[in-house]
Parts: C-alpha cells; sequence; structure tokens
C-alpha cells in the first residue's frame, strides 16, 4: 500500500473542498481499503467522511425513506420500518458480508464499491477496465465461474452490491452533491454499462459526494424480497441474487419489479419476468415461469452456464418469498 | 513414512530396533476394546518400564475430559505465536518471488529496494527448497539463479525497520525474466506435446511429515511414475467376481490455509542461532537450519511455544527460514518473516487426483479384485499418490495400485493431514458404496461383511445404535426439490512412532513438578496430554504441572507428523515422571521411616502399602529431599510388540440436496472414531471436531483456482478460496472407541490423521447418492459442480 494522506472532514463542504487530486472519499474503508492493499487504487489523499454527522441518519416521511448515506448496513437491516415496508432492502443489508463488516459498512459505500472480477481485483492483471493501455478481458477465455451471464461481451465483471438491487427495483434516487450544487440521479440511471464506458462504473463525477439516498413510499399492496444465494452462508459473494418488488391487488399482481444482482455488470431489471409477472395470480407456476423468462437472453460463459439455473430458482423463489407463499431459502440465509 | 505399503511390508525396522540383550519382565496389559469385552495380553517389556496402566475408568487423571493447559492463554490472547515475537532491534522481512509460470532469471536489480530508507538487508535465493529437483542437474544450463517453475517461487527477501518499508521494498526489487512455455492444467499435463515443467526426470523429497513421491520410477514428460504394486493377479480377480464397478474420481487442490501464516524470527549470533518457528518440528527445524548453514546442532536453538496451524506442511526450514536467517546474518540483528497470505496459499498444498478405479466381489460381498490407477499434480512436488485407503482398508487377495504424479507449474505439494487418504477415500469408499447398490446390500453390512477391523466393527455398531441409519431411504427416493439422504465412509491411517521422544521430568523440594522436552504442541493439545500423564503418576491435578515444551534445549522431541505426537511422546513422559518418582522415593523413604517399595501414590496422596492411616501431600514427601530437585530422563522405548497397527474411524452424515441451487447442506455429522487409549477426551474429541469440519470444507468449499493462461492462482486469498465458516457447521457428535493396544506405558496414539478429514469427502458422496440417486465423482460440491452432475446444465470446462 502506497503512503497516503488521510484527511478527516466534519462538514460537507469540507469534504468537498478535499475532492480532487485523485483524492478518494473513505466511508466505512472496507472495500476502498481493500483496494489500496491490492494496490488497484493508489489515492494521493483519503477524505474521511465518517464523522459527517449530515450524512448519517434513517428518517421516515410521507413520501417515503431518506437515508443518509452513512447508515451502516446493519442499522439498515434492523430498522423497524424498514423491515416492514421496505422488506427487500433490509434483507439486502442484513444478508450482506458479515456482521462485523455490517457494522463497518455504508449504503453509500456499499452502492460505490469497485466491481467483482478476480483480474480486475488483481494487479498482476492489466485489462480494459484498468484503463491502462490494455484491451483485454481475462475472464472471456480465463476462469470466469463467477462473472456475468448477461450483458457481459465487453467486460464480465460483476456488480457487488447487494443494496443496489432492491434500491434499483424500488424506485430509489441518489442525491450527489458537489460544489456546483446537488442533483438527483435514479437507480435506474446510476450506473454505467460496460457497453457505455468500461472505465467508469457510475455517473458519479469527480468532485461529487452522495449525500443522500431516498426511496419513495411503497404503494399500497407492495411486497418486496430480497434472498442471496452463495457457495456458501457464512461470508461469501453471490453467484445468484434477486430483488422483488410486487404491487399486489388482492392476489393479483398489479406491477412487479425484478432486479437481478450479480447477472451483470451493473444490477439490471428483467423486463421479460415482469411481463410475466404482471396481471397474474402469483403462485409457483408464475414464479417459475418469471424465472424462465428471466434467463431467455442469458449469454454464459465457458464456466458459468449453472448460474443460470441459479438465477431462475433465485428468482422464483424470492418472487414466493415476496408473495408471502414461501418461507426464507436455506440456501439463502447467509 | 509410507502409509500406502504400511501393512504389506514386513516388519524388520521394529526388528533392527531391537536390543535382544536387554533384560525383560512379563506383564499382563489390558487389551482391546470396551465394546467387544476387554481382554489381557501378556508382555515382555524392558525391566525398568513403569506396571502397566489399567483402563481408563480406573485412572484419575488419564482418559478424563481436561481443560486445555493453554486455553486461558490463548482464549485472554496472551499467547504469543511466532508472528507475535518482538526482540530489541527486531526487523521485519518480505519475500519476493516470481511473477511468471516459467522461465530463466536474467538479472536481478535490487538496488532501488536497497536505496529505500529504513531497509537493512536484502538477500537473493540461490536454491529454492522444498520442491522436485532434476535427477541430473546438467539438462539445465548453469545460472546463478533457480528456474522459475511456478508464480510465487521465492527469489529473494528483504529485510528493514519496518513491515511497511519491507513490503515496499520488496516491490522495488526488478527481477528481467526469459520466459518458458508452461502449463498449469494437470490433463494437459499429461499430453505429448505440454510445456515440459522439468526437461528431465525430477524427484520431490518428502518432509519429516511425509509427502514427497517415490524416486526410482520412470518419468515421461511430466508424467513421473507410475509406483506400482501388485498382489496376486488380476484377471483371476476379476474373472471371479459376481459384479464390477469401474468409474473415475476427480479431487480438487486444497491449500493449507493455516491460520498463522509459515514464518520464523530468526536470530543470528556468532555463538548461537535462535529460531523462532512456526513449525511442527522443533527437531526438524534444528537439523535444516544445521544442515544449510553447517552449523554443529548445538549452536542451533529452536523455539515453538504456540503454533497456528500447520496441517503438515510446517517442517524444516523452508525457503522462508533459510531467508530469514542469511538477512539476520546479513543485517546482524533479529529478523521477523511471515509470508503474506497469498504466499501462504501458494508454499503448500494438497495434491488433486484423478482416479480411475475398478473392483470386483463375490455376490456375498467379499472382494475379489481392486485395482486403482491415479494421476494427481503436487505442482512442482510429488506425493499425489492415493492408494493408501484401497489398500489398507479391506483385504483383497488381488491388487493393483499404479499412482502417477504428474509436473505443472504451480506451487509444491506437502504432507497435508493424512496425505493421500481424503482423495483416496473419496473415490474407494464411494466405490464400495456403488458395490453394495449393485449387491443389492446396505452399505454398512458390506463393511460387515469385508472389514476385518475389531474397532470399526464397534464403531460401526454405535453407527447403528446412535443414527438414523436404520430408517435410510431408497437411494433418490425424495420427492421435491429438497432431497435428503445419509451416508457412511471409513478411514485407516497407522501407528507410526518416531523414536526420538525424549523428556526430563523435575521435582523440586518445594513440591513443584516441571516437564522439559522439544516436542511441541500444534495446537492439537499436547501440553494437556503431557500433564495429564504426569498427573497421574503424582496425584496431582494437570494444572500443577509444568510443561515446558516447544525448546530444543530440551530433550529431543518427535517431528509432529503422521499423528505420531502422542503415540512418541506419553510413553517417554510418563517413564520419566515414573523414574523420578521411584527416586524421590528411594531419597526420602529412610526419613520417613520406610522403604521406597513401601510407597504408592493413592487417591493424590502418598501412602504405606502396608499402613494406609501413613499419608502424605506430595509437597509434604519432596519437602524431605536431601537435594534442591531431583530428576529423571526418559525417552522412547521400542513398541512392546512388532504388531503394525492401524487406527480409524466410521463417520456419518445427513444432509438435503437443493437441486436448485446445487447447495448441499451437511446437517448431521456423527463419528466413532479409536486412538488407542484416549488420553483427554474433550481434546481428541476437539481435534475430530476440526477434521470433520476441514472435511466439510475439502468436499463443498475448498479449491485453488488457476488461471490456465496466465499461470497465477486467482484466489490466493480467504475471501475466494472459500472455507467453511460458522454457519456451515453441522450437528456434530462425535463417540471415542477406546482400544487398548499393549504396545507401550501409555497406549496412547494421535488423532491427526483418522479425525474426519479422510472420510467426510466420501462420507458426503455417499449421502448425496442416497439423497439424489446421482454419484457424485468430482469435488468440491459447489453449485456448478453439482447442477452439473444433476443433468441441470450443460457439462462445463473443468480444469
Amino acid at each position: 500500500m502506497n503512503k497516503f494522506a488521510f484527511v478527516d472532514c466534519k462538514t460537507v463542504d469540507q469534504v468537498l473542498g478535499q475532492l480532487g487530486d485523485g483524492a478518494m472519499v473513505k466511508a466505512g474503508g472496507i472495500d476502498l481499503l481493500d483496494l489500496m492493499k491490492e494496490d488497484i487504487v493508489s489515492p494521493p489523499r483519503l477524505v474521511n467522511i465518517r464523522n459527517v454527522d449530515s450524512l448519517r441518519g434513517i428518517t421516515i416521511s410521507t413520501d417515503g425513506l431518506h437515508l443518509g448515506p452513512l447508515s451502516t448496513l446493519s442499522e439498515i437491516a434492523s430498522h423497524p420500518e424498514i423491515q416492514r415496508s421496505y422488506s427487500a432492502l433490509a434483507d439486502a443489508a442484513g444478508h450482506a458480508a458479515t456482521p462485523q463488516v455490517r457494522n463497518m459498512a455504508t449504503l453509500g459505500g456499499n452502492i460505490m464499491q469497485r466491481p467483482r472480477c478476480w483480474y480486475f481485483r488483481s494487479s498482476d492483471f492489466d485489462c480494459k477496465k484498468k484503463g491502462e493501455g490494455s484491451d483485454e478481458c481475462h475472464a472471456h477465455n480465463g476462469e470466469n465461474q463467477y462473472h456475468a451471464i448477461m450483458n457481459n461481451s465487453s467486460c464480465a465483471m460483476v456488480h457487488p452490491s447487494s443494496t443496489a438491487v432492491p434500491l434499483l427495483g424500488l424506485g430509489a434516487q441518489v442525491e450527489l452533491t458537489s460544489k456546483r450544487g446537488k442533483r438527483m440521479v435514479a437507480m435506474s440511471e446510476f450506473y454505467v454499462p460496460p457497453e457505455k464506458s468500461v472505465v467508469n462504473e457510475t455517473v458519479v463525477r469527480p468532485g461529487e459526494l452522495i449525500t443522500s439516498i431516498f426511496v419513495p413510499a411503497p404503494e399500497p399492496g407492495t411486497r418486496s424480497a430480497y434472498q442471496k444465494y452463495g457457495e456458501k452462508e457464512s461470508f461469501d459473494w453471490p453467484i445468484a441474487d434477486a430483488g422483488i418488488v410486487l404491487v399486489m391487488d388482492g392476489a393479483r399482481c398489479r406491477k412487479a419489479s425484478v432486479v437481478l444482482g450479480v447477472a451483470a455488470p451493473t444490477p439490471i431489471r428483467s423486463k421479460e419476468a415482469e411481463a410475466v409477472l404482471v396481471g397474474k395470480t402469483i403462485d409457483e407456476g408464475t414464479a417459475r415461469a418469471a424465472g424462465k423468462a428471466a434467463m431467455l437472453h442469458a449469454t454464459p460463459l465457458s464456466q458459468n452456464g449453472y448460474k443460470t439455473q441459479l438465477f431462475e430458482t433465485a428468482i422464483y423463489r424470492t418472487v414466493l418469498l415476496a408473495a408471502g407463499q414461501m418461507q426464507r431459502d436455506q440456501s439463502a440465509v447467509g | 513414512m509410507t502409509p500406502e505399503t504400511f501393512l504389506l511390508e514386513e516388519q524388520q525396522a521394529a526388528a533392527a530396533q531391537e536390543k535382544p540383550q536387554e533384560p525383560k519382565r512379563t506383564e499382563n496389559f489390558v487389551f482391546g476394546i470396551p465394546q467387544n469385552g476387554l481382554q489381557q495380553k501378556q508382555r515382555e517389556v524392558p525391566v525398568d518400564e513403569p506396571p502397566p496402566l489399567p483402563a481408563n475408568s480406573e485412572l484419575t487423571y488419564i482418559g478424563k475430559p481436561t481443560q486445555r493447559y493453554d486455553g486461558p492463554a490463548k482464549a485472554l490472547g496472551k499467547a504469543k505465536y511466532t508472528a507475535d515475537v518482538q526482540l530489541p532491534g527486531m526487523l521485519y522481512a518480505r519475500m519476493v518471488d516470481a511473477k511468471i509460470p516459467h522461465g530463466r532469471i536474467v538479472a536481478i536489480d535490487t538496488t532501488e529496494a536497497e536505496k529505500l530508507p529504513g531497509i537493512r538487508a536484502v538477500h537473493v535465493i540461490e536454491h529454492v527448497y522444498g520442491i522436485a529437483e532434476l535427477r541430473d542437474p546438467k539438462q539445465e544450463p548453469p545460472s546463478r539463479y533457480p528456474t522459475i517453475r511456478y508464480v510465487g517461487q521465492p527469489i529473494a527477501g528483504v529485510a528493514a525497520v519496518s513491515q511497511q518499508i519491507a513490503d515496499d521494498a520488496a516491490k522495488l526489487v526488478k527481477v528481467q525474466y526469459d520466459a518458458i512455455p508452461f502449463v498449469v492444467d494437470r490433463s494437459a499435463a499429461r499430453a505429448d506435446d505440454a510445456p515440459m515443467v522439468f526437461p528431465g526426470p525430477a524427484d520431490a523429497a518428502g518432509s519429516a511429515g511425509g509427502g514427497g513421491g517415490p524416486t526410482d520410477v520412470p518419468q515421461k514428460g511430466n508424467v513421473h511414475g507410475p509406483k506400482r504394486r501388485l498382489i496376486g493377479n488380476m484377471d483371476k480377480g476379476f474373472a471371479d467376481a459376481d459384479v464390477v464397478v469401474e468409474s473415475e474420481y476427480f479431487t480438487q487442490v486444497q491449500t493449507h490455509s493455516a491460520l498463522e501464516t509459515h514464518g520464523f524470527v530468526v536470530d543470528w549470533k556468532p555463538d548461537e542461532v535462535t529460531i523462532y518457528a512456526s513449525t511442527q518440528g522443533t527437531a526438524s527445524v534444528r537439523d535444516e537450519f544445521a544442515d544449510v548453514f553447517k552449523l554443529p546442532k548445538s549452536k542451533v536453538r529452536v523455539i515453538t511455544e504456540y503454533m497456528g496451524g500447520g496441517f503438515g506442511a510446517k517442517f524444516g526450514a523452508g525457503n522462508e527460514g533459510v531467508v530469514a536467517a542469511n538477512l539476520s546474518r546479513k543485517a546482524n540483528a533479529p529478523v521477523k518473516l511471515m509470508l503474506d497470505r497469498r504466499q501462504e496459499h501458494i508454499v503448500s498444498n494438497r495434491p488433486d487426483s484423478h482416479q480411475k478405479l475398478k473392483m470386483g466381489a463375490k455376490s456375498d460381498g467379499t472382494l475379489t479384485a481392486i485395482q486403482l490407477t491415479s494421476y494427481g499434480t503436487a505442482g512442482v512436488g510429488t506425493g499425489a499418490g492415493t492408494a493408501g485407503p484401497a489398500t489398507n482398508l479391506y483385504k483383497c487377495p488381488n491388487l493393483l495400485t499404479e499412482e502417477y504424479d504428474v509436473f505443472i507449474n504451480a506451487g509444491p505439494g506437502a504432507a497435508f493431514r493424512a496425505p493421500g487418504h481424503p482423495q483416496g477415500c473419496f473415490a474407494f469408499e464411494q466405490a464400495i458404496d456403488e458395490l453394495a447398490v449393485k449387491l443389492k446390500m446396505d452399505p454398512l453390512a458390506l463393511r460387515e461383511k469385508i472389514d476385518e477391523s475389531p474397532a470399526r466393527k464397534a464403531e460401526r455398531q454405535l453407527i447403528l445404535e446412535r443414527t438414523n441409519w436404520r430408517n435410510r431411504k431408497p437411494d433418490g427416493s425424495d420427492t421435491g426439490p429438497i432431497k435428503r439422504g445419509m451416508g457412511i465412509a471409513q478411514s485407516v491411517w497407522y501407528r507410526f512412532i518416531d523414536m526420538d521422544s525424549s523428556c526430563e521430568v523435575r521435582v523440586s523440594r518445594d513440591g513443584s513438578v516441571e516437564l522439559m522436552s522439544a516436542v511441541q504442541d500444534l495446537g492439537g493439545g499436547t501440553k494437556t496430554i503431557l500433564a495429564q500423564v504426569v498427573a497421574e503418576e503424582f496425584g496431582i491435578p494437570p494444572a500443577m504441572v509444568v510443561i515446558r515444551i516447544g525448546d530444543t534445549r530440551f530433550p529431543i522431541g518427535p517431528n509432529s507428523g503422521g499423528s505420531v505426537t502422542a503415540g512418541s511422546i506419553t510413553p517417554a513422559v510418563r517413564n520419566a515422571a515414573y523414574q523420578v518418582k521411584q527416586k524421590l522415593f528411594t531419597a526420602v523413604a529412610p526419613s520417613l521411616g520406610t522403604t521406597a517399595d513401601n510407597l504408592v501414590v493413592q487417591n493424590g496422596r502418598v501412602v504405606f502399602r502396608n499402613d494406609p492411616s501413613k499419608t502424605y501431600s506430595l509437597k509434604q514427601v519432596a519437602a524431605k529431599l536431601p537435594t534442591n530437585e531431583i530428576s529423571a530422563r526418559a525417552t522412547r522405548v521400542p513398541e512392546y510388540s512388532k504388531a503394525r497397527l492401524t487406527y480409524g474411524g466410521v463417520d456419518y452424515v445427513e444432509l438435503a440436496v437443493d437441486t436448485e441451487t446445487g447447495r448441499v447442506h451437511v446437517e448431521k455429522v456423527f463419528g466413532a472414531h479409536d486412538c488407542g487409549r484416549p488420553i483427554n477426551p474433550t481434546g481428541v474429541i476437539s481435534q475430530i471436531n476440526g477434521g470433520m469440519l476441514q472435511g466439510i470444507s475439502y468436499a463443498l468449499f475448498e479449491q485453488r483456482i488457476m488461471d490456465r493462461n496466465a499461470g497465477y492462482m486467482l484466489n490466493a486469498n480467504l475471501e475466494n478460496y472459500k472455507i467453511l465458516g460458522a454457519r456451515e457447521v453441522p450437528e456434530i457428535e462425535v463417540v471415542l472407541v477406546e482400544n487398548y493396544i499393549a504396545q507401550s506405558s501409555t497406549d496412547a496414539a494421535g488423532i491427526g490423521e483418522s479425525a474426519g478429514i479422510i472420510t467426510l469427502a466420501a462420507a458426503i458422496g455417499n449421502a448425496f447418492y442416497n439423497a439424489t440417486g446421482v454419484r457424485m465423482r468430482r469435488i468440491p460440491m459447489t453449485p456448478a459442480g453439482v447442477l452439473t452432475a444433476l443433468g441441470k446444465v450443460q457439462e462445463e470446462v473443468q480444469a
């Protein structure tokens, strides 16, 4: 790890004044420190925002849920109102990483994590994502069992954020603040797929800081759930995960949002799966059909074809969990 | 040690140990297994041996659950491991290792590293230890640098005033390579036109913990072997068979992943080199340092007070020890060199395997033929043989095993908890179940028919009595996506004894008792059992015995590999304790107004045999000593009989297979195990718990993943190298079967190997079959592997 300066800030203005010249924002420091130890990033200056009080706090109002970006995953997971009305978000926050990590990791940091790809995360490999003149994707012809099975033709990384999945499904918006002011970005626009830019993963510009995350109040009849599947339950990255938001009209599904996490380089909604659910009574048959539909256009690589089966299962079981027709899965308790 | 041949070889070794003139006396020993009825066994023993111990049920401290001697120190963080050692003026070191999988080093430039403020020494390696070496070194052009044969091969070391500076300096060492084509895939390496890892035949020696392959075998390309063994006649064996099963099995490379990485603190002084080592063998470290640096052993001191896991891979000086010593010598200061986590994954592993197994049996189950061909890679080492279980579990008149090592450009294999046996058992014990299916026999009943081991017979009985086995459903009969099943597998390990097992027991006039030996405690609880053995002789609680071990200034101790420690050192400890007690009685008897032979320890008191009303505490007795202290030193005596003995266990697994996610959930494990006379049942069970968890982890999660295009290990960390965690721990129950063998003054035996690591993958495989009707022939059983085996996805490219 290279030497770096450490700047402790108390206010957003102080933070904004410290950004630039390659400085990086440190909240929980979970992903950032990993990247620094592996020499993937070497910022000359870390701007510590953990002590900026205005970035904390969870408030529920009639319009929805306002989350300070410093809210820890454990705070979100254990919040009774989030558990009740935004279940998928509580599920995702409560099943990420380990209890210790969840006590340190923040929501802002969670959605700003760099992608999972062992080639990207090893300083032994250059690749086009690192923008260092290499035009290669080592995963395409290499070891790709954990890589993307959709939208993977340019770069086969997967996005690791569990919370981004329900945030996308629940229609969340991210408030970005810079010296020039604030702007709101919908989660659906927040991530940049590699086809658009292989280097930039989000629309966050240099000099911008996430200052709030807003989740609109759910429509009446909304039920949601998130489940994550790994190779094991104790601290593992997902190999499949699904966030489901259903707006129910009695037994009939009026609106559906089916979000897949580690299927692609960014969290994606499956319009095909949603089309299967909307207007139907939710039962095992429709849930399974939704899972199948979501995988219609999967393009697995040489070693990750199994992930299509896992996603089909993750989707159908999570639809049934959201609909209250199935218990939480034994294979997704981590 | 060669477990594969254990039961087949003649017993010349034991005969050679015996001194024919030694005076002997006859004793009756408790013998056998309580469940089967205890017997008496008469043995001739050396005259100064202590009297035979009765069964555990009649003892005070031996055989009783005992709190770990150093448990509080460990739980409170007071135990100082090698990684915790801090010496005045100590420097910190980092290894520089290879960034290419195969090639020649053209030049090494250390100038930038040496310019870094705080750097104190740089050492470039001249010889790499622990990997195979060419039989004819002239097959490679001479070079001042060793040929690079794997990514991560040690090249140099740097020492600095802080770990950060050492880490930075390591990155500044510039190595210029001349690359050579490489191969990291076992099957690809077997091809005729595969890149050659070695230009000619090469062999690797084992360590004090075993491992290493045969040296007298042919080599073609990267394929080293076979080591071939034939008993009987295979044609006849298969002709005699009513049923034959034939199948292939694949196991992965598992890395040792000790929590404390390999490492040393070396303090090189002209008068004595002091080495703090994370090692399983203080003697092996001393010997290799003395050998490498041409030092008399008397000037090499090795200290291992606490040890953070080795599993077979920590013997000798290792490259990191040699580098640390060179750096210490150059810098004239103590140097600490611990491998980082990535290096720990590369320094050693359990070889993988591709096994072809064919077996024949009569319709009543009697085995007629076993034929095993195995190919495995120990990277740039050898020792991938898997024939142990097939050779030694059951008697079979016709046996052919052919074991091949395949070289690839990857880190070397090393002895790893029951070398070869988890791999071999995964194939062999599943094939036994396949036979049972074909014979329409209950798998447990088939083993009852073919297994001659009395201990395992008692263990199978426990499975029948204490598990749900009798309610086993037909294979694959569950409907629905979650399917449950149960399976068993059996293990075999061998009684190895290290005669370099000595100790001294000292009693002071204040009644305090201490024991000294160079033997180390890997974490299995050696200190505790030594305290119990001494305590039993003196009638004082084990916690009152001071145990000083892990220092070569004390009498030599065994290297802890192959489950030798308890069986080797405890008889020496008991003998020393007994002898010093006799000396004590002799010294104090006159002042007590009696003779030594009238004194005996009973219920924690020293008692007159002829007058039980006369009792004294040890303190009172010791106070009569004419000198300040009295001591005795004892060394392991040969086994009382030449019988070749094995240990074993039977493990039972209940699991659920989620056929839509490919997840295998192990829900319950029941194990019945034997290891001679258990000294501390708590410690033994604890070891078995650990072995079972390591076995589940091996079966379901762990695997080294190599990038075939660049030759790097991609998951050399603990987030992508997946090891079982708390949520994967099933309900575990362990029952110990006491097995009195009348072989030594304690009859103790180690349990490191036959502790679940051998059986669990096979038992899980058998339970998986019972659940699904599908045979898992490949581990780890990840979602990818399981869904593929269940036909839910297309066959995938597998390394």
